[in-house]
């Protein structure tokens, strides 16, 4: 569904992405590891188009991804993204947030686009926060109301870009509860994450990236459990004993 | 005769010249306000012959006193075919010099809308326009309108500069009492108070809009 075939990307003479190729089948749940500065979201990015590319190209049902192309808005509406930092709409309410897509994107009908909006915010547990506003809810809640956001396009995939790093500790369940869920209805996900522990559960694959390239691949129980090349062991014991 | 039976006299004629104050400030402040909204979105839109177009003509704007802007259009024009009235010169001279100024408060206004949200708009398919309509501009209004505020008090107050291209304004009005009068103090003051009761509504008004936003 999403073909990713060697990608070079550069900030100026910094290349961060240097040959990354990879699939991502429909229904499939792919997390993407690594250390920060190994390019895992300006990959995510770039699936998305909001970033450009040097070389390579990325297919989305076989539709390139071209950022200067009109045709990027119709990729958009078929792959959401779940940001870091929520990025929601500070002068909309949760439930317009979610309307938001459907209704100016789509052309929805505001009433069917209201009753799947309050649906959606429903599933993610926040049914009675329907008219509150950004600023008045907690970071896991605003992550939610986010991912209702992207569910409201019904996309054929959604990428999340680290969505619980940003969040307090004992807030980051609850979002993950919610991408479990999701998960488990069919939908396809790429996920970038530093939460091993979701990976280990939900992703069907598992990526380790490092200085822009993809070092190791495979499912969770060999890449998390029993990693064969040296930099992903040196990565997962970092991350599992971070004082040692 | 005191200074209120003096006033009595002229303020009729000064009331005609009031009536065509309001009129250049009404009609600058509009034609400026969708120019400099036009160069700010020139600015915004990072095509780059856009981009460069209207940084160039705020840069030159910006560059030359309102004045000579005004004599340019009123005397200049002409001259390569283009007549106007001395109404109309004057407001396409303000408009278009204020639209450098409006455009600059517009650009910080789209600016300082967080990045974020712009990608997450794109995110869910929204075209530039779009994001434009629905993201940008609904919160870009409560950052804009205080400065806002501020240009149409400069606006109203520099309307005084047509004047010097016979628009019988309130200050030309003042002028030509002046002159035949030689009563300087009783008609200058009048003009000043004039100024000062058009403007203070302003002045209240943008003070109240800059406490209220600032708050949200």
């Amino acid at each position: 569904m999403i073909q990713v075939q060697d990608i070079h990307k550069s900030f100026g003479t910094l290349q961060v992405i240097k040959g990354v190729s990879f699939d991502v089948k429909k229904g499939e749940v792919v997390c993407i590891i690594g250390p920060s500065g190994s390019g895992k979201s300006t990959i995510l990015r770039c699936i998305n188009g909001l970033e450009t590319y040097q070389r390579g190209s990325i297919l989305i049902e076989g539709a390139k991804v071209d950022p200067a192309s009109r045709a990027i808005t119709d990729i958009r509406t078929q792959v959401s993204m779940v940001f870091q930092r929520f990025n929601l709409f500070p002068h909309r309410t949760a439930l317009e947030n979610v309307m938001e897509g459907p209704v100016f994107v789509k052309k929805m009908n505001r009433a069917p686009a209201r009753d799947e909006a309050v649906a959606l915010l429903d599933k993610v547990g926040l049914g009675a926060k329907l008219d509150t506003y950004p600023a008045k809810l907690s970071g896991g809640q605003q992550q939610r109301v986010a991912i209702a956001r992207a569910l409201a396009m019904k996309p054929k995939a959604i990428l999340f870009d680290e969505p619980t790093s940003a969040l307090d500790p004992e807030l980051v369940g609850e979002v993950l509860a919610v991408m479990r869920d999701i998960a488990a209805a069919g939908m396809t996900m790429v996920v970038v994450t530093h939460e091993m522990e979701f990976a280990r559960a939900v992703a069907d694959r598992v990526l380790f990236l490092e200085g822009g390239a993809i070092v190791e691949q495979g499912s969770p129980q060999e890449v998390l459990r029993n990693p064969q090349h040296p930099r992903t062991q040196d990565f997962l014991h970092r991350v599992i004993h971070p004082m040692e | 005769m005191s200074f209120w039976e003096r006033a009595t006299d002229y303020l009729p004629l000064l009331m005609e010249g009031v009536w065509l104050t309001l009129v250049v400030t009404f009609f600058s402040v509009i034609l400026s306000t969708f120019l400099g909204f036009v160069w700010a979105v020139m600015a915004w839109t990072r095509i780059p012959v856009l981009v460069a177009l209207s940084r160039g003509f705020v840069t030159i704007i910006r560059g030359i006193p309102i004045i000579v802007q005004l004599f340019y259009i009123y005397f200049v024009m002409p001259e390569i075919g283009i007549n106007l009235t001395a109404m109309q010169a004057g407001i396409i001279g303000l408009g278009i010099a204020y639209s450098a100024y409006q455009a600059e408060n517009f650009r910080a206004g789209i600016e300082a809308i967080d990045k974020g949200q712009i990608e997450a708009a794109h995110s869910i398919g929204m075209t530039d326009q779009l994001v434009m309509r629905r993201v940008i501009l609904p919160q870009a209004i409560r950052i804009v309108l205080p400065p806002f505020g501020n240009t149409i008090i400069m606006i109203l107050k520099d309307s005084s500069l047509v004047s010097t291209i016979t628009v019988a304004e309130l200050t030309r009005q003042g002028q030509l009492i002046a002159a035949s009068t030689f009563d300087n103090m009783t008609v200058f003051t009048l003009v000043a108070l004039i100024y000062l009761a058009l403007s203070l509504p302003l002045t209240f008004l943008t003070r109240h809009l800059e406490k209220r936003y600032s708050q949200a």
